[in-house]
């Protein structure tokens, strides 16, 4: 059950003919995409190289605190990949609570997950510090992606709508709660779809990985169902801290509807006068 | 009710004093892009002015919650806006927005008589028409009972015919009520046959023709 079945690099080249026979049939069908396939796997090869070198030698080392210099890279790197692919100009505003959320939201839920449910001090074992920073940050990355298009693309479309619910009396709060909860709802659904399948469609990641290395399966479900739910958690605390500090930087202190000066290049100027 | 003092808004308005009277119909006119949209929005603070203060019942706007001015002196846009839900959310909507009681159905049904609407309270409103959502739209007004209702081109989706029988109807209401008016309108004709006091905004600046109608 412990044995390991490790794979020469012989065996995993081999792997690469398999893409390389859908290159083929890509080029035979006429779908222009081999670049994108072979770019694709030529820098997940090399970037999970690099990785495996950089986690043998964190696993070798007592030194705490180069893990923590890349649980910092990571956070940088989810900030940076979160703003770059909402794919739309974002306010300074908006920007600076990304940068808040996504760390915020991912090490409370990691520091939860590593020291209350694990324990054992596994907080300060890179083992566990790393990979599961690494899934729990990637989630809570595309979630922060997702809510905050649908919340700033909310706003600059419905602005109309906005303006009316507070000509009527409206706080911000509840002139924009629709927004507010769409953007929400569409930020958890991968979370919430990934849970639904999981077991059914999907065997996970991490667990197949545990399994694969010998790791009793009962054992791997326990860790899959807390990280899953460490993943919602964070998520969820992640978009709520985005959605909720997100709609209210587009209203002043007079609870005025302010579309910020790099929204307005993108929208028909709405003149202010009759 | 309303006292503006040395208002400016960039170039758009300058307006060294005016007065606008509780209790009456304001109506405001003049052409396109004069400001006169500005000027309903300064009174309910959807925009601040650059200059100046403005009074509301004697205290100056700046010293009132927003919101809460807001849920006193309603606004309606010109293009009628629609929320998800039935005729009867909508109507309800200002009311639910101040956490206020709604109003019965006997009620609504009152308030669509007056708005000429002879529509189901459960009707989607997504499905109406432009000058039937216009008619919800005034209806809102009667429904919140505020202490100021601000009305920009509030007849601008309904058809000639039936323009002055439902402003008409819906001042009617609001004097009931007590509720005052101050509307922006492109016809003159209908400003000078409804309004107790008459502005008229050209190029910025507000000339005031009072005592139209007394």
């Amino acid at each position: 059950m412990n044995d390991v079945l490790d794979i020469s690099i012989l065996q995993m080249a081999v792997a690469f003919i398999y893409v390389g026979a859908v290159i083929l049939i890509v080029r035979i069908v006429g779908i222009p995409r081999e670049m994108q396939i072979v770019v694709a796997s030529l820098r997940m090869t090399v970037q999970l190289v690099a990785a495996g070198y950089v986690l043998l030698y964190l696993f070798d080392t007592d030194a705490i605190w180069l893990s923590f210099l890349v649980l910092a890279g990571m956070e940088t790197f989810a900030v940076y990949n979160a703003i770059k692919r909402a794919n739309m100009p974002l306010s300074p505003a908006i920007k600076r609570i990304i940068t808040l959320a996504l760390p915020i939201g991912t090490l409370v839920s990691l520091a939860f997950f590593l020291i209350v449910v694990v324990g054992e001090h596994a907080w300060r074992d890179p083992r566990y510090l790393i990979p599961l920073a690494g899934m729990i940050i990637g989630s809570a990355m595309t979630g922060v992606t997702l809510g905050t298009t649908r919340l700033v693309d909310g706003i600059r479309t419905q602005r109309a709508s906005i303006e009316t619910a507070l000509m009527l009396g409206a706080s911000p709060q509840d002139a924009t709660r629709h927004i507010v909860r769409n953007a929400f709802d569409a930020a958890i659904l991968p979370t919430i779809n990934s849970m639904v399948g999981m077991g059914i469609v999907i065997l996970p990641g991490m667990m197949t990985g545990q399994i694969l290395s010998g790791t009793s399966p009962l054992i791997a479900i326990k860790y899959q169902i807390a990280i899953m739910l460490a993943i919602m958690g964070s998520v969820s605390f992640t978009v709520l801290i985005l959605v909720d500090r997100g709609y209210r930087t587009f209203f002043n202190d007079e609870a005025q509807l302010v579309i910020p000066a790099i929204d307005q290049e993108l929208m028909p100027r709405k003149s202010r006068t009759s | 009710m309303f006292a503006l003092h040395h208002v400016q808004v960039g170039t758009i308005l300058d307006i060294p004093q005016l007065r606008i009277p509780a209790g009456k119909v304001t109506c405001i006119v003049g052409r396109s892009g004069a400001g006169k949209s500005t000027l309903l929005k300064l009174l309910n603070r959807m925009i601040s002015p650059d200059r100046g203060d403005i009074l509301f019942q004697d205290t100056s706007i700046s010293q009132i919650d927003p919101v809460e001015l807001r849920r006193q002196v309603v606004m309606l846009p010109q293009t009628p806006v629609m929320f998800d839900g039935t005729v009867r959310d909508n109507l309800l909507v200002g009311l639910r927005f101040s956490d206020r009681p709604d109003v019965d159905d006997a009620s609504l049904k009152r308030i669509l008589e007056v708005v000429d609407l002879r529509k189901n309270l459960d009707q989607d409103a997504s499905s109406l028409s432009g000058g039937e959502k216009q008619r919800v739209a005034l209806g809102r007004i009667l429904a919140m009972q505020p202490v100021a209702a601000l009305l920009d081109e509030p007849s601008s989706a309904l058809d000639a015919g039936t323009e002055r029988v439902v402003i008409e109807r819906l001042i009617a209401a609001a004097r009931e009520r007590g509720i005052t008016i101050i509307m922006v309108t492109h016809s003159r004709s209908l400003a000078e046959q409804t309004a107790d006091h008459l502005i008229e905004v050209d190029n910025g600046r507000c000339v005031e023709l009072t005592g139209v109608q007394p």
